[in-house]
């Protein structure tokens, strides 16, 4: 790793006056930032250190639940007003990592975390994310991982975080501190497609602060449900995951929220698998032609293409949880 | 590693071939400058500011001065600063559990934290366990059950049952399987650790 300096902040303000330098970068939890320095795949001048700062509040109330950047996973997972009202948020950060880095690891730097395309991660090889121009080496390498949906000619990473999937099923808010103010912006706008441009993830402005996410929690009709699948039982990034709220009443789906992961470069919405859900019962057709519908246009690589039947099948197993029938 | 293997063949005991093992994982996993925290040798950064600083480390009750720099890893400043060399560094990367400590009574990884984050908190090591000559329950266990072979990931394992002990994740073998899931175990002793972390859980209720 190379040599930089540390700064803690003391204020959220302070910490954004800070940031204005080009080569500093925050550190909270570091479980991914300082992996990424030690392979040197990112190098900064300066770490601000933000844990000093009081965004670890977890405030559950009457229609929503409001989680502070600095929230450890572990206790966003188990805090008992976010196990009551948004189960699934507490699976998804359950079904990630392992207890020690959940106890580490924030909400905030979650959001952020990279890609785990092993491309990007070895700095001695072609990459658009980390050197752009240079090719991507994922295309005619190997790439089980990759996405099949969403992808471009510049890059087909994954993105790897299980709470970014429940947060967009969930339509939950980022807000956000940057010298030009505070802001709100929907998760399901807050990753960009790579299209020519991988290495810009986030419409988040450089120095920008994550200061917490706002999670609407008022449909007490709906039930939810993460499913992943992993090349492992347990301590491993999804293949796939789908993270789903629904609401069926007298056999007929009358809400469907759906979010995929380990299948595209940002959490996967699919409306036209929605589409093909709501005001129907929840029979053998309905739940496949959800995911022919979720599948339209997926592009499977040279190891990647199983991913397009097992996400289209684990969408049916979580549909089963609703009372689906394949 | 070929040199140190041949006394394993002519009947090495099994602290040769724990010695063997834990050199190369260090020559593996550590550049040396990280070690040493040396500058690099093109400081293009300032030199002022990415300079060791002086850090005050509470570890296992006792406050431990040492001198960092920023870069340096609560892992790194154990090992290699403080002489604790209980607490193991596996992969570097947060993905083995070798080097788990307890930062306030939580189990984290401290490869993946820096000593100048951890100031004014409370650090347990393994070496903070043992009470005098009576072993921790959990360390006890581990013996009586054969939790280990190499005992690499021993150290890690072991304060990740203390937490998850406390942390109450002992109802059954398949939940302790899951909460210990962030340690791994080369020798895969993990029918004997499961079995160590019950039997240890039992007898501190
Ligand atoms: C072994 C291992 C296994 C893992 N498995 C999984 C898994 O299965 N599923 C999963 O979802 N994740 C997994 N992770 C990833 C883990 O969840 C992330 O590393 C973690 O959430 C990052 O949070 P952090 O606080 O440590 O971020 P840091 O490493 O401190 O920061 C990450 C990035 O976010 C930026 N940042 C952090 N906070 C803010 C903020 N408030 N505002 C603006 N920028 C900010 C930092 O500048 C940095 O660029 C795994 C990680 C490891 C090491
Ligand atoms: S898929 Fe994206 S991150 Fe991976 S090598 Fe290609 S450009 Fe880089
Ligand atoms: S050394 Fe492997 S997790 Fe820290
Ligand atoms: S006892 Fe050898 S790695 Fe666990």
């Amino acid at each position: 790793m190379r040599a930089f300096a540390y700064t803690p902040a003391d204020s959220p303000e302070a910490a954004v006056r800070l940031a204005a330098e080009p080569q500093a970068r925050y550190i909270a939890g570091g479980t991914d930032l300082l992996n990424l320095m030690k392979d040197g795949v990112q190098q900064h001048d300066r770490l601000i250190d933000i844990n000093n700062l009081p965004l670890r509040e977890i405030t559950v109330s009457e229609d929503r639940v409001r989680l502070g950047a600095l929230a450890r996973m572990s206790d966003v997972a188990g805090h008992p007003g976010v196990r009551r009202r948004l189960p699934l948020l507490s699976q998804a950060l359950l079904a990630g990592a392992s207890p020690q880095v959940r106890n580490m690891a924030s909400i905030g730097g979650n959001l952020l975390q990279r890609t785990r395309c092993w491309y990007f991660r070895d700095s001695t090889m072609p990459c658009n994310k980390r050197e752009p121009g240079s090719g991507c080496s994922a295309l005619e390498g190997l790439n089980r991982w990759h996405a099949v949906l969403g992808g471009s000619d510049r890059c087909i990473a994954v993105h790897p975080s299980d709470l970014a999937v429940a947060l967009t099923a969930l339509d939950a808010t980022v807000t956000t501190l940057s010298a030009q103010g505070p802001r709100s912006i929907p998760v399901r706008e807050f990753y960009l497609s790579p299209g020519d441009t991988p290495d810009r993830e986030t419409v988040l402005r450089p120095g920008e602060l994550i200061t917490g996410l706002d999670v609407p929690a008022t449909d007490r009709s709906a039930e939810s449900r993460y499913l992943k699948v992993r090349d492992r039982a347990t301590f491993e990034f999804a293949v796939v995951s789908v993270a789903a709220v629904v609401a069926v009443r007298h056999g007929v789906v009358r809400q469907a929220s759906l979010a995929f992961g380990g299948v595209a470069p940002r959490p996967w919405r699919s409306p036209e698998a929605e589409q093909a859900l709501i005001g129907r019962p929840l029979h053998a057709a309905t739940v496949a032609a959800a995911g022919r519908a979720l599948v339209r246009g997926a592009i499977p690589r040279e190891h990647n293409g199983f991913k397009i039947p097992l996400v289209q099948r684990a969408l049916a197993d979580v549909l089963d949880g609703f009372g689906g029938r394949r | 590693m070929s040199e140190e293997e041949t006394p394993t063949k002519v009947g090495s005991t099994r602290r040769t071939v724990l010695k063997a093992g834990a050199t190369t994982t260090l020559a593996a996993g550590t550049p040396l400058p990280a070690l040493l925290g040396e500058a690099p040798a093109s400081a293009a950064a300032a030199a002022t500011a990415t300079s060791p600083v002086e850090v005050s480390l509470t570890v296992n009750g006792v406050a431990r001065p040492c001198t960092v720099e920023p870069r340096v890893t609560l892992l790194d400043a154990l090992r290699e600063r403080l002489g604790l060399t209980g607490t193991k560094k596996g992969c570097d990367r947060g993905e083995c559990g070798a080097c788990t400590v307890l930062v306030d009574g939580r189990r984290i990884k401290s490869c993946l934290t820096l000593a100048v984050m951890q100031q004014g908190k409370e650090i347990t090591t393994v070496e903070g366990l043992a009470r005098g000559d009576r072993l921790h329950p959990v360390q006890a266990a581990f013996v009586r059950e054969d939790g280990l072979q190499c005992g690499f990931c021993t150290p890690g394992q072991i304060m990740s049952a203390v937490a998850l002990i406390g942390e109450g994740h002992t109802r059954s073998d398949d939940e302790i399987r899951e909460w210990m899931s962030g340690n791994l175990c080369r020798c895969s002793c993990y029918p004997n650790i499961v079995a160590a972390v019950r039997e240890a859980a039992k007898e501190m209720s």
